[in-house]
């Protein structure tokens, strides 16, 4: 009981000084909106894909082909916004050229026998140019002209079939009535994709609940062992160090105010994410707030260890940048585990970071409800044990040599 | 051991408040403070110099429970420094080196802060530092924040904050280290009003007029080692060429001494100081 009211009361002195440093206050609250802005505004949404400048050479000229060109030039997003602006040019060396120049991030090519090979019932090609320089861009440019060749050529299919069966004929580029058998005979298996959430994952979703389990467990190790070092270096620690309450209470205390505040971060980061990025919460709060505590609990042992060897602030924040690094890459923040080389993947579930994300994102994206997540509460309870079993007897041994 | 040495100052009639023996602290394989013995007299200022780097501070945060020995024992009050930290902690105040306040409180908070640690009643504490603050002359800057007081407002509440305890024994590690005339003035007539009142002062200081004022008993340390221990009027008589020497000049002979001594008993530790040694120390001290 006396060790819970001097924590707190270290705790609560941390507090206020850290509100009336201003500048620290200041950063504090700028951080994670810095942070999200960033991380939310570089990465490619389905928003950041439009006016994608491709080339374009068609050399058949036929209104086959003219139909083709049109669905290309005309294909909109779900925002009624253009994907593409297209520009002309003669060949596929120009198309070349025209990357090479970066005029624009890929092209198709329409040979002049096109039309012709269509109409006679051969299988006609085009060619998609892609921009090597740019896998990014270029995987997007190469899967949506594939989806419109794709889509165009179903359109050419169902119109040979209706004919060869003998129902009603439509016109070319139309797609109304189309009969199920003609459908049936063209597309044999149709695939549905069903999620456990309705709607579109985006990226955002992914690696929200990332971002905020990193800032809140990087600020809360990173503010731990500052603080600490700052009170060696002014010499205030002494003055804790020779009242008569355990040194228990003082780490404790000095880790429960960083975990407020880090909690407050972690709450930023989620109301940012919900009204500006348009992420939804599927889960509970509680469970979310629960998880941010366990994180922060899992990485409290480090912190202790990193603020009882580092004697200035300076030495604790270069140990905490060597440790944060492969944290940031490895834990899942922005790539998926399952991406990784299998070595790195080892050392990812090495990482309690790794599963403070992975319980974040299934109850914020999937709703997944505490059943779902207990190896991950398991697992970072008996980091924080263990971490905090071994560091707390280090930092009483190391903090009076 | 306790028993015994307790014993020998009970038959001088003398109470020793805090009993050091032996008394080592290696850093790797240097000997900050080697293998010293002295006691604290229950009600007397004991001036604790030396030069820089001579081990007092060093001595101070093991019998202040900061730092562990590497061997010897030390008691306060009764209580081991090392097994009974948390008895001992109750009996003293400290006045380090470097200020212990928090900048960004106001002097009040960091008083409450601080006494709260001992788990002292609010009320209590506003009403122990009451006292003290107006023999300090500090009353009126309670609701400043600590960063915006001067060196010696800040030494001043400082001092008050080591008081917050009633220690028994109190720890001044160059309390007036940097002020100006009149609050050095101020604080050593405070310091010899709380020893009427019956603290045990240990005091470490470079400035020997300070030492001869307040002192009953002097120990100079140097090298780790205690060079000498007595009144300051028993060690006047060390100097033979001169009939009335001052505090310094007793001081400088017996550092000097230990050095040229050193320098023959330690070569193989890499300390030894060559025949100029004295000489940097003599600057240094003035």
């Amino acid at each position: 009981m006396k060790t819970i009211f001097d924590l707190w009361h270290i705790a609560k002195k941390d507090l206020i000084e850290f509100t009336r440093d201003k500048l620290r206050l200041v950063t504090f609250f700028i951080m994670p909106i810095f942070m999200m802005v960033m991380v939310g505004f570089i990465f490619p949404s389905q928003n950041s894909i439009k006016n994608l400048p491709i080339g374009l050479a068609n050399q058949d000229g036929q209104s086959i082909s003219q139909q083709f060109v049109d669905a290309i030039t005309n294909l909109k997003l779900t925002n009624n916004t253009d994907a593409f602006k297209v520009k002309t040019y003669s060949d596929t060396n120009a198309i070349k050229e025209g990357i090479k120049k970066q005029e624009i991030s890929g092209g198709l090519f329409i040979p002049v026998d096109f039309s012709k090979k269509l109409m006679a019932g051969e299988q006609a090609e085009v060619t998609i140019v892609q921009d090597q320089s740019n896998p990014q861009i270029s995987q997007m440019v190469n899967q949506v002209l594939s989806k419109v060749v794709e889509g165009f050529s179903q359109q050419m299919a169902q119109q040979k079939v209706s004919k060869m069966l003998g129902t009603s004929a439509t016109g070319a580029g139309t797609n109304q009535a189309v009969s199920p058998l003609v459908t049936a005979v063209i597309i044999p298996v149709k695939y549905n994709i069903e999620g456990i959430l309705a709607g579109n994952p985006n990226y955002f979703e992914f690696i929200a609940p990332g971002i905020m389990a990193m800032i809140v467990m990087t600020a809360v190790l990173m503010g731990l062992a500052a603080s600490v070092a700052r009170e060696k270096e002014q010499g205030t620690l002494d003055g804790l160090l020779i009242s008569p309450i355990s040194r228990l209470s003082i780490i404790l205390g000095k880790a429960l105010s960083q975990a407020i505040r880090g909690l407050v971060q972690g709450m930023m980061v989620l109301l940012l994410a919900f009204f500006l990025f348009g992420v939804t919460l599927h889960g509970s709060i509680l469970l979310v707030i629960l998880f941010l505590l366990l994180g922060i609990f899992s990485f409290v042992g480090l912190g202790i260890l990193v603020s009882a060897v580092a004697t200035e602030q300076e030495t604790a924040a270069q140990i905490l940048g060597i440790l944060q690094f492969p944290m940031l890459f490895l834990s899942g923040v922005f790539f998926p585990i399952l991406m990784m080389p299998p070595v790195m993947q080892k050392i990812a579930y090495a990482i309690p970071l790794t599963y403070a994300i992975s319980a974040l994102r299934k109850i914020m994206v999937l709703g997944a409800g505490l059943g779902s997540v207990h190896l991950e509460l398991l697992v970072l309870l008996i980091f924080g044990v263990v971490t905090l079993g071994i560091s707390v007897p280090v930092f009483k041994r190391v903090i009076t040599k | 051991m306790i028993n015994q040495s307790s014993q020998n100052f009970n038959k001088d009639k003398t109470e020793s408040i805090v009993l050091v023996r032996g008394l080592i602290k290696k850093f790797g394989h240097f000997a900050a403070v080697d293998n010293i013995s002295f006691d604290l007299r229950k009600g007397e200022i004991f001036g604790f110099l030396g030069p820089n780097g001579a081990g007092k501070s060093t001595t101070i945060r093991m019998l202040t429970t900061l730092l562990r020995p590497t061997a010897g024992y030390a008691t306060l009050a009764g209580f081991d420094v090392v097994k009974q930290q948390d008895e001992v902690r109750k009996h003293i105040g400290l006045v380090a080196e470097k200020i212990i306040l928090y900048n960004n409180l106001t002097a009040t908070e960091n008083l409450q802060f601080f006494g709260q640690l001992y788990h002292l009643p609010k009320d209590e504490i506003k009403k122990r530092s009451q006292r003290w603050l107006e023999k300090l002359h500090m009353t009126e800057w309670l609701s400043s924040r600590v960063i915006t007081l001067s060196t010696g407002m800040k030494q001043r509440i400082n001092i008050v904050r080591a008081l917050l305890t009633k220690p028994d024994v109190l720890f001044l590690d160059e309390p007036t280290l940097g002020l100006d005339p009149q609050t050095t003035h101020l604080i050593r007539s405070f310091i010899r009003e709380l020893n009427d009142q019956g603290v045990t002062v240990l005091l470490t200081t470079h400035d020997m007029l300070e030492a001869e004022e307040l002192s009953d008993r002097v120990a100079i340390i140097d090298h780790g080692k205690i060079a000498a221990l007595d009144t300051v009027e028993n060690l006047k008589k060390i100097v033979k060429d001169n009939p009335h020497p001052n505090l310094e000049e007793v001081f400088l002979s017996i550092t000097g001494k230990e050095i040229r001594d050193v320098t023959h008993s330690r070569v193989s530790s890499g300390r030894g100081l060559g025949p100029h040694g004295m000489i940097g120390q003599t600057k240094r001290i003035r």
